[in-house]
């Protein structure tokens, strides 16, 4: 058992370093941090103080070293545009990111995952067809066009709904159903084809054998076998949901992580940028360790082959 | 005259339209009384499945609506409302079922899902239900009943799964008992055991059994009655000894014909010069268990085999004896932890690459499961004709000689152009034969080949087989759990117990005089001896 957790906390590590040091190759080779900060004119002798005082100025192997260092310990430094700290400034932000991040994320399993399995009951039907039409739109359609789209209609036509920021719950609709279609989308898809997989199973069959009920055979003996594949892909779409904030936080000016990292990389502001990087990839680890943690809960037999 | 427990009365059950025949099963008539059991016997197709599903309701909803009449205990089971169902299923009426693994839900405790059976049909606290599936599980000899109750499906063996499911069955003491194909899956000694249950079960219960079953041998140990089905309609049904040793149709006398029997086949002689020479194989696998201690599972111990040309060396056992892993080793699907492998005289050990695909060619391996051995995308001769081109034949001689093996497996030439999903399960094993001998191999592995055929496609199969080796002079190691069959085919026997072969020698010499208790048990655990060797026998070779 230790040793399981303990391989496990060694791969998180090294997944972080991984995300950490590629972040740092990207912002270095992609332009100078001081030039865009300061303009393309900027004087040279000003250019040449910020980098000294950033330590831009160094050989990268020292600068690398440092910044690791620096990640390890949880300094994530200043911005290097209104100098505070960036933990600060995430700080400040991230609740909005998670309030809407987890708002989307129920509204997408309470329609996907029930969708899911009444279309797998209904294969074939006009039902199953409806639903899985609708769900390929889901999550065919771009975030930012379902986004106007919704804008359009609710702010612009009807003048119901807020187009952009935050406060009430109105606030909340439209950004967390457009961060939700994707999500519902291919929750409802996995969750048909596992439960169709789960409904041929032969154990299906002998639950009937014994006399329960159609609703306890779906929720009690199918659901939780055909719940597997549904949690790695609930895993994935929790580590999704932050990426998808990026764009859905841009359209309805959402104060989040997301709009936060879009303005920090235009500007170039290095420290933010590691930082976000460093967060968005841990909840990316923290949200798959908790799928780990839920397979063993499902099934006994990953249990037994994780101790 | 008393009243039957159930009453089957023109029984219809329709195929949906574009099916290869209109019904599945077609006025099907019989009955069943209290403390009987009825066998249903017949192949694959003869509908004999869907007619324990009709009982408890659970045809596949893509087949159109049963026609007939089920009646039991006065009601008629095809017409069943879903809530009156539920209570009959389980309870009056319980079933067991074929893949006893496969049917208990793997993520449930097995205790629990026995509980849930009794907590469905009754208002018992849970302390007493607790205790009657304790009781029920010493009832069906599960070692250690209350730790039992605890453990997962995966962690227990298939014979273990199945004294679950029929404790499952019987815990609200059924008046009609349905066992589809219950030991099909399990070994020949657990299959004894079970069979030896189900008969103290109803000797002590009343109980009424509609047993259904591929196997003469399971009705020579088992039936009250008999009743032979084919292409979904009832062929004759009498009593066991009626139907065994007076059949009156033709199709019960082939099929009784065909049962695999314990009679060791005539001595080869004129062996040529040796094509294995496998010495000393031993592979240890090693898993990790709870708390992170290696278990070492000795797959197989010191296991030395040889094979001439023209000659046939059975591997039995049951399973985890490790014959498949031997012959795994012969052909080094598996790699061996030592031991030798000389075939045809050059080492097959120390090969690599090239040179190991090169040697591969001189040892070919048929499967067990014709249907997932073929490439569904591949016709027959094209399947047949892969092997030599691979190995360096033009595609006219390939093509030639995959026409002439198609004709020398017993199929038409035209069957080289259509696909595997044409083919039945006995042709398909066919195909998988001439794919084999299209290389032309010194030695031909058989794993399991003819166990998931009917008995009647079997005995070709087996015919097609040693005629084949006749012609080709190949070396044959045949792999099966199944004496009978062994007996039938092979000039030498090597019976395999827990990695070791226990006990090798003609299958004369074995039947008559094993030495080893291990071949003793096997031998007594075939089904359907006492039949086989009683003085009168109908449809006897």
């Amino acid at each position: 058992m230790l040793r399981f957790w303990l391989i496990k906390l060694l791969r998180t590590v090294v997944t972080l370093w991984l995300v950490v040091t590629f972040a740092f190759i990207v912002l270095r080779t992609s332009g100078d941090p001081v030039v865009a900060l300061l303009g393309a004119d900027a004087r040279p002798d000003e250019v040449e103080y910020f980098r000294r005082l950033w330590g831009l100025d160094q050989p990268l192997i020292v600068q690398y070293l440092n910044y690791i260092v620096q990640m390890a310990t949880g300094q994530f430094g200043m911005s290097l545009r209104d100098h505070r700290a960036v933990i600060d400034i995430i700080a400040e932000r991230l609740p909005a990111t998670v309030e809407l991040g987890l708002t989307a994320f129920a509204i997408a399993a309470i329609i996907g995952i029930p969708a899911g399995i009444i279309a797998a009951l209904r294969r074939g039907g006009v039902l199953d067809r409806l639903i899985m039409t609708i769900a390929v739109f889901g999550f065919a359609l771009p975030n930012f066009f379902l986004g106007i789209l919704m804008i359009l209609l609710f702010s612009l036509t009807l003048r119901i709904l807020p187009s952009s920021g935050t406060g009430t719950w109105q606030h909340l609709v439209m950004p967390s159903i457009t961060l939700a279609t994707f999500t519902a989308g291919s929750l409802a898809r996995f969750t048909r084809s596992s439960m169709l997989e789960v409904l041929e199973k032969p154990y299906m069959r002998a639950a009937a054998a014994k006399g329960a009920s159609f609703s306890r055979r779906v929720l009690f003996h199918a659901f939780p076998n055909a719940a597997i594949p549904i949690v790695t892909v609930i895993g994935l779409n929790l580590g999704q949901l932050v990426a998808g904030a990026i764009v859905v936080e841009t359209v309805f000016a959402w104060p989040g992580i997301g709009r936060l990292l879009v303005v920090a990389v235009s500007q170039r502001d290095l420290a933010v940028v590691q930082g976000l990087v460093l967060v968005i990839a841990a909840t990316m680890v923290m949200a798959n360790l908790l799928v780990d943690l839920l397979y063993g809960l499902l099934d006994p037999r990953i249990r037994e082959a994780s101790t | 005259m008393t009243q039957p427990l159930l009453d089957i009365r023109n029984l219809s059950v329709p195929l949906p339209p574009g099916a290869d025949r209109p019904y599945a099963v077609r006025d099907l008539s019989m009955t069943l009384m209290k403390g009987e059991i009825l066998c249903i016997v017949g192949e694959t197709g003869s509908g004999k499945s869907l007619t324990a599903l009709a009982a408890m309701g659970l045809l596949p909803p893509n087949l159109p609506a049963a026609s007939g009449e089920m009646s039991f205990e006065g009601r008629n089971l095809l017409s069943l409302r879903p809530k009156e169902r539920r209570r009959l299923a389980g309870n009056r009426l319980a079933m067991v079922f074929q893949e006893p693994s496969a049917v208990l839900n793997p993520i449930y405790r097995v205790g629990d899902q026995v509980a849930e059976t009794i907590r469905l049909h009754t208002d018992l606290s849970r302390k007493q239900i607790q205790e009657r599936v304790i009781e029920l599980f010493s009832e069906v000899r599960l070692p250690d009943p209350e730790a039992m109750l605890r453990a997962y499906p995966h962690q227990l063996s298939g014979g273990q799964c199945q004294r679950v499911m029929i404790a499952n069955a019987l815990s609200l003491d059924p008046a009609l008992l349905i066992a589809d194909e219950p030991t099909t899956a399990l070994d020949v000694t657990t299959q004894a055991q079970i069979l030896k249950l189900m008969l103290d079960l109803r000797q002590k219960h009343g109980t009424g059994i509609l047993f259904i079953t591929h196997d003469f041998g399971v009705v020579a140990e088992i039936a009250d009655r008999v009743a032979v089905m084919r292409h979904g309609e009832l062929v004759e049904i009498g009593t066991t000894d009626q139907i065994l040793r007076d059949p009156q149709e033709d199709y019960t006398r082939r099929l009784i014909a065909a049962v695999p029997r314990l009679t060791p086949k005539a001595p080869a002689d004129d062996l040529g010069e040796p094509v294995l020479r496998a010495s000393e194989i031993g592979k240890t696998y090693r898993t990790r268990t709870m708390f992170g201690q290696t278990r070492r599972v000795d797959a197989l111990k010191d296991a030395t085999v040889s094979i001439r040309r023209g000659e046939t060396l059975g591997l039995v056992g049951e399973s985890g004896s490790g014959k498949s892993t031997l012959a795994q080793c012969v052909i080094r699907l598996v790699e061996p932890d030592h031991g030798d492998v000389v075939i045809d005289g050059s080492d097959f050990t120390g090969l690599t690459g090239s040179r190991l695909r090169d040697a591969r060619q001189r040892v070919q391996i048929v499967f067990q499961d014709p249907y997932t051995a073929l490439d569904p995308r591949q016709s027959a001769g094209a399947a047949i004709a892969e092997g030599p081109i691979i190995h360096g034949l033009s595609r006219e001689k390939a093509r030639e000689r995959a026409l002439e093996l198609i004709e020398a497996v017993g199929l038409d030439r035209s069957a080289a152009a259509r696909f595997p999903h044409e083919f039945s399960g006995g042709q398909r094993q066919r195909i998988c034969i001439a794919r084999a001998l299209a290389v032309e191999p010194d030695l031909l592995i058989a794993d399991e080949s003819v166990s998931a055929l009917d008995v009647s496609v079997q005995a070709q199969v087996l015919d097609l087989l040693a005629r084949m080796q006749k012609r080709l002079q190949f070396g044959m190691l045949f792999i099966t759990h199944d004496l009978r069959v062994a007996a039938r085919i092979c000039d030498r026997i090597a019976v395999m117990q827990r990695g070791r072969i226990v006990e090798e020698d003609t299958p004369q010499r074995l039947f008559t005089k094993p030495a080893q208790d291990y071949t003793r048990q096997l031998l007594a655990a075939v089904p359907g001896r006492d039949w086989q060797d009683g003085p009168i026998m109908n449809g006897a070779e």
